[in-house]
């Protein structure tokens, strides 16, 4: 959230109004004057921390939670598993409401957190551990998980409740807490022992977490040895599409492979605000959904577990079938694609391994300004009285010796000059000759990328498409701190053909979800020349096609344009960067496309030829009375010679081909486009597949149950065992150690295409 | 005119054999090559502007050396080398059967449903046209070789007696229709018997034709009189060629004073682009052109009412005519179509119908060439 500084929390409350009759001595402006705590000030100004709309609350208090259990989970060695559920507290209030209360309930499997310093980090702002290092994190400020549940407390009067279990075999603690504002503290009102962990009160909150747990997917046994779960009373508005929770945990999952996420939505959607008053207009499907619900909102004062279940009823029949999908990652052979499940959306883990650790960096002399190196100096002096030299040396990244050696003679000062006698004139000589001097650039161990396999993954279990490239570019420098760029697409399959891309935008694996015009990767998508490989895109815009643009941000300080971290700023070295690798993913694109079009071009050129030898044996046959077969099959012969190209796709019966030059296409995954028909009865109505095209809007809870209602989608397969029995095997051959690879159920544009194939190399 | 005479068709069966002998080979080399892995083609000498040659020493167009191979394994190409092989195999037959096909006949022949598909072997006659030109050129024999004749096309009048496939034609006794000019006028179809005429007047369309047929024209002036439906066919301008290398007539060319009536002289005089490798059967470089001329507006006090503006296209036309490298040096044509293109109009034969329904054959023609005012 906001980057803080200290002036703007001591500003005083009022200032004296007109000067022109005295109202109030100095003496009673003192009384008045009194510091602000951070918690007041941003209990005022809650949109700078992203709870400016109830939509936009219900999504940062989700994001803050996550954020904090991935960066938890990945620091402490855990491959993350996170359970998202929201619970609607206020079933009875018609759908189009402003905003209702819901419950938000994060569960992570990492660390857990000492129970001393529970109140720490849910009941202050800035308190944190990832404020002071530069090292690559999600957050940054230590501000988010507590504002939300400030901002819980302020919007409903209800504490945070906090599970945390520090140790296998230690007992949970369960901890309510409610800050107080004006201290910047937090007040415990419930501090007991317990073994409910995960807290077993979510598996009978709705009727899909009942089915989900019934089978398997949410809490299963020993997935949540230690961890932590906050759940967050608040004022908010569920409502799919851009800018949601959904679309948020979509991206997350995909920038974060190595994790599984299990998302149980409210057991309704807020109506869309702009399309209150389009209900003659709309589809028949989407009418009998709203049907259902007034329905069971008739019968308002039955417990909520009830109206749930019997709406969970209405969605279709559990089949237990799902423990199957369960874990990617755990090799159980099924693929790992997101999915819908029994009323709650899937994100399987598709990697094993987590990202590498990274290591905490000294700043490096380029990226300080003035104000921070006397700040350093003043420090050091308190700390260790050393020499300037020492200093230099100790304190940032890349001074050597010899270049410490050498600021100090430039700055007129030998190498045993105290830092005590270091004044302001000095130090800003010194801070001049660390813009001057040459140093190397600062060290990249502390930078995690996604990678370009994991990348793949993601994008391969969250986007529907027929061929997929990703690249990483080598890390780089902005001011003075290391940044690495990468890239990915999706091309192709399901996404809309005639539609600018979709951009999706991520800062140290953040998804950024708003503000895209502002971002710099947008700029960069739009400065890419598309036109190269093959793509539409009119001038000065996005490329329109059937792709999705993936940009990642790595950053020990990824520099966003506001507190609100929505867009990152447009500095040239990044925008730069970005163009780079989207250059590399558009050339293995522009090179797909042709080949591909040679495939099929080669493909029509056998057809013609086989056509005509007919034909040409006849009247050959006519005229010498050659042997009319025996020239058959040898000009036969001939022609699939000649058309070899086109037999990648005819003789192996739609596989994914191989490249004839696979270095050339490193980091490519292509799905084949024809496949042999899936065997029926895989088809189950309750499980759908997640295509992260876009407006996600059409993902209607109720529509699930029914799959002719919507009509356009194509029955879903499970997505399990049958779905994917191609799929495993060749994938898992080809990606070595990535077990995440795809199925892809329900295809429409595919006509047979449920089991079909895709490896990666 | 029943008096039958014997032609000269003794040569036709080892003539045949020879024909026979070349679609042979053009199939078995079908059959090396598939047996040899090879791709299969056909060696086709190109029909087209860049092969065809300028010989300014006999004045008439000649095919270049240019081959171009006709591929199977070529998507552009495949159909026609499928095609080019049919044909081979129709004309195969034609031979056997020792009948003659006309151009459509052979069309239809060929023409089916290619197996296990909707595809036509051949949708146009053009098409099969086209094939069977380049069949001629690969094969380096005529189409009367292969058995093909096309449509009869124009007709002819005049003091001259022929034989035609051993009828006695006398061109004096043809009424008003005249005798219909074959497409096949081999010298084993026609042959030439009394000729009093001393030149031949060909004129563009079969309106003109037809008034001077009806004032008699070949009569007053000892001419054969003959046209060619606007562009003159093969079996027309192979005539033409005949009577004047054979009976040593002049040919006289009477056109529409327009681009269209120059590329047809330009066409009888030097020979086509499509057919270039015919040209020494067909061209006559010393046809002359008598009219209609820019000039005759003026000269012969014309209407404004015969003018016919020139077209966009016609002015491209008239100057890609100009630049044909046989006009290019030739100051009397350059003269001629500068003069078109200034007066901006064209003006058809029929229109000296103005002046008087008999102007042309009582007046124009007769004092043109009496002043042997004409272009060659």
């Amino acid at each position: 959230m906001g980057r803080m500084d200290a002036a703007l929390i001591e500003m005083p409350e009022r200032k004296p109004a007109k000067p022109s009759k005295r109202r109030a001595s100095a003496e009673d402006l003192a009384q008045k004057q009194r510091e602000i705590s951070v918690s007041e000030f941003f209990a005022k100004n809650r949109h700078l921390l992203g709870f400016d709309s109830p939509r936009k609350a219900l999504l940062t208090a989700v994001k803050e939670a996550v954020d904090n259990s991935l960066d938890a989970c990945e620091e402490a060695g855990i491959l993350p598993s996170i359970t998202v559920v929201i619970e609607d507290l206020q079933p009875g209030r018609p759908a189009s409401a402003r905003s209702g209360r819901y419950r938000v309930t994060v569960v992570d499997n990492g660390p857990g957190i000492v129970r001393k310093q529970v109140e720490n980090i849910f009941g202050r702002l800035l308190y944190g551990s990832k404020f002071h290092r530069l090292k690559m994190s999600r957050g940054q400020q230590g501000i988010g998980i507590s504002a939300a549940g400030m901002y819980g407390l302020i919007t409903t009067g209800q504490p945070m409740v906090i599970h945390t279990k520090p140790g296998a075999k230690a007992k949970a603690h369960h901890i309510e807490l409610a800050m107080n504002t004006r201290t910047n503290r937090a007040e415990v009102t419930l501090d007991r022992e317990t073994d409910d962990f995960p807290p077993s009160r979510l598996l009978a909150s709705s009727s899909a977490a009942k089915n989900l747990g019934a089978a398997g997917e949410l809490f299963a046994e020993g997935e949540f040895t230690t961890g932590t779960s906050v759940s967050i009373e608040l004022e908010g508005r569920y409502q799919r599409g851009r800018g949601s929770v959904d679309e948020f945990l979509e991206l997350t999952a995909i920038a974060n492979p190595h994790g599984r996420f299990v998302f149980v939505p409210p057991s309704r959607e807020s109506e869309a605000e702009d399309e209150q008053l389009e209900l003659e207009q709309e589809l028949p499907s989407k009418r009998r959904r709203r049907g259902a619900e007034a329905d069971a909102e008739g019968e308002g004062h039955a417990p909520q577990a009830d109206r749930s279940a019997k709406a969970g009823a209405k969605r279709g029949e559990g089949d237990g079938d799902g423990a199957d999908e369960r874990d990617g990652a755990a090799g159980s052979g099924i693929a790992a694609v997101t999915t819908e499940l029994l009323g709650a959306t899937i994100f399987p883990r598709a990697v094993g391994e987590l990202p590498a650790e990274t290591r905490e960096i000294q700043p490096h002399p380029r990226g300080i300004e003035l104000g921070t190196l006397l700040q350093m100096l003043k420090e050091y002096e308190a700390a260790e009285k050393g020499s300037l030299y020492a200093f230099l040396q100790e304190r940032f990244c890349r001074i050597s010796a010899a270049s410490a050696a050498s600021i100090c003679k430039v700055v007129g000062v030998t190498s045993r000059t105290r830092i005590s006698a270091v004044d302001t004139t000095l130090a800003e000589a010194i801070y001049r000759e660390f813009q001057n001097a040459r140093f190397p650039s600062p060290p990249t161990d502390c930078l995690s990328p996604i990678g370009v396999r994991q990348m793949l993954a993601g994008m391969l279990k969250g986007v529907r498409a027929e061929f997929y490239a990703a690249s990483s570019r080598e890390p780089a420098i902005y001011r003075g701190r290391p940044f690495q760029i990468e890239a990915a697409i999706a091309f192709g399959g399901d996404l809309p053909a005639d539609e600018p891309a979709r951009v999706i935008r991520f800062a140290n694996r953040v998804p950024l979800l708003f503000q895209q015009s502002a971002c710099s990767s947008f700029r960069g998508v739009v400065e890419t020349s598309w036109r190269n490989y093959d793509l539409q895109q009119p001038r000065g815009s996005l490329p329109v096609g059937p792709i999705v643009i993936m940009l990642h941000v790595a950053s020990v300080w990824v520099p966003f344009t506001s507190e609100s971290k929505e867009a990152i700023a447009d500095y040239d070295e990044i925008r730069k960067e970005m163009k780079l690798a989207l250059m590399e993913c558009g050339r293995k694109l522009g090179g797909y496309l042709r080949k591909r079009s040679r495939m099929r071009r080669e493909g029509e050129r056998r057809d013609v030829f086989e056509r005509y030898i007919g034909e040409i044996v006849r009247a050959v046959h006519a005229i010498n009375g050659t042997n009319e077969k025996q020239l058959f099959e040898r000009l036969k012969q001939q022609a699939k010679r000649r058309t070899a190209i086109a037999d990648q796709v005819l003789d192996e019966d739609g596989k994914v081909k191989k490249e004839e030059d696979p270095s050339a296409l490193e980091g490519v995954i292509i799905v084949g486009e024809t496949a042999p028909p899936p065997p029926p009865e895989i088809e189950a109505p309750s499980t759908r597949t997640r295509a992260a095209g876009r407006g996600t809007r059409s993902n209607a809870p109720a529509s699930k149950s029914k799959p002719g209602a919507t009509g356009s989608k194509s029955p879903p397969s499970r997505g399990g065992k049958a779905g994917t029995r191609g799929a495993g095997a060749s994938t898992r051959a080809a990606a070595g150690d990535s077990p995440g690879s795809s199925a892809s159920p329900g295809f429409r544009r595919f006509k047979r295409a449920a089991d079909e194939q895709a490896s990666l190399f | 005119m029943a008096k039958r005479t014997k032609t000269s068709g003794g040569k036709r069966p080892e003539r045949d054999a020879k024909t026979k002998g070349r679609i042979s080979s053009l199939a078995d080399a079908v059959v090396t090559r598939a047996n040899s892995g090879r791709e299969p083609a056909i060696e086709i000498p190109t029909r087209a502007r860049s092969n065809t040659i300028w010989n300014k020493k006999r004045g008439i167009l000649e095919m270049g050396s240019a081959t171009q191979e006709r591929q199977l394994f070529n998507l552009n190409q495949a159909r026609q080398f499928m095609q080019t092989l049919l044909h081979a195999s129709t004309i195969n037959d034609l031979i056997d059967a020792a009948k003659t096909s006309s151009l459509r006949g052979v069309f239809y022949k060929a023409k089916h449903t290619v197996a296990g598909t909707k595809e036509n072997t051949f949708d146009e006659q053009d098409e099969s046209d086209t094939i069977l030109e380049d069949l001629e050129v690969a094969l380096g024999s005529l189409r009367e070789e292969l058995h093909v004749f096309a449509e009869n096309r124009g007709s002819m009048v005049g003091n001259i007696t022929l034989v035609d496939k051993g009828d006695e034609i006398d061109c004096r006794r043809m009424g008003s229709g005249g005798y219909a000019l074959p497409s096949i006028v081999e010298p084993d179809v026609i042959e030439f018997r009394k000729c009093d005429a001393k030149f031949v007047l060909h004129v563009e369309k079969g309106t003109v034709w037809n008034r001077f047929n009806e004032d008699r024209f070949w009569e007053k002036h000892g001419c054969i009189l003959t046209h060619g439906a606007g562009q003159p066919p093969r079996g027309c301008r192979r005539l033409l060629q005949r009577l004047h290398t054979e009976l040593k007539l002049p040919i006289i060319c009477l056109l529409d004073c327009d681009p269209w009536g120059h590329y047809i002289y330009s066409v009888i005089k030097q020979g086509s682009i499509s057919l270039a490798f015919e040209s020494s059967r067909l061209a006559i470089p010393e046809a002359r052109f008598l009219g209609i001329r820019a000039k005759d507006f003026v000269a012969c006090k014309l209407s404004d009412a015969v003018k016919i503006s020139l077209t966009d296209t016609d002015i491209k036309r008239a100057k890609e005519i100009a630049a044909y490298p046989w006009f290019a040096g030739h100051k009397g044509w350059q003269k001629e179509i500068d003069l078109l293109l200034t007066n901006g109009f064209k003006m058809e034969v029929e229109s000296l119908i103005t002046k008087d329904i008999s102007y042309v054959t009582e007046t124009y023609v007769p004092e043109r060439l009496k002043a042997r005012d004409w272009l060659e």
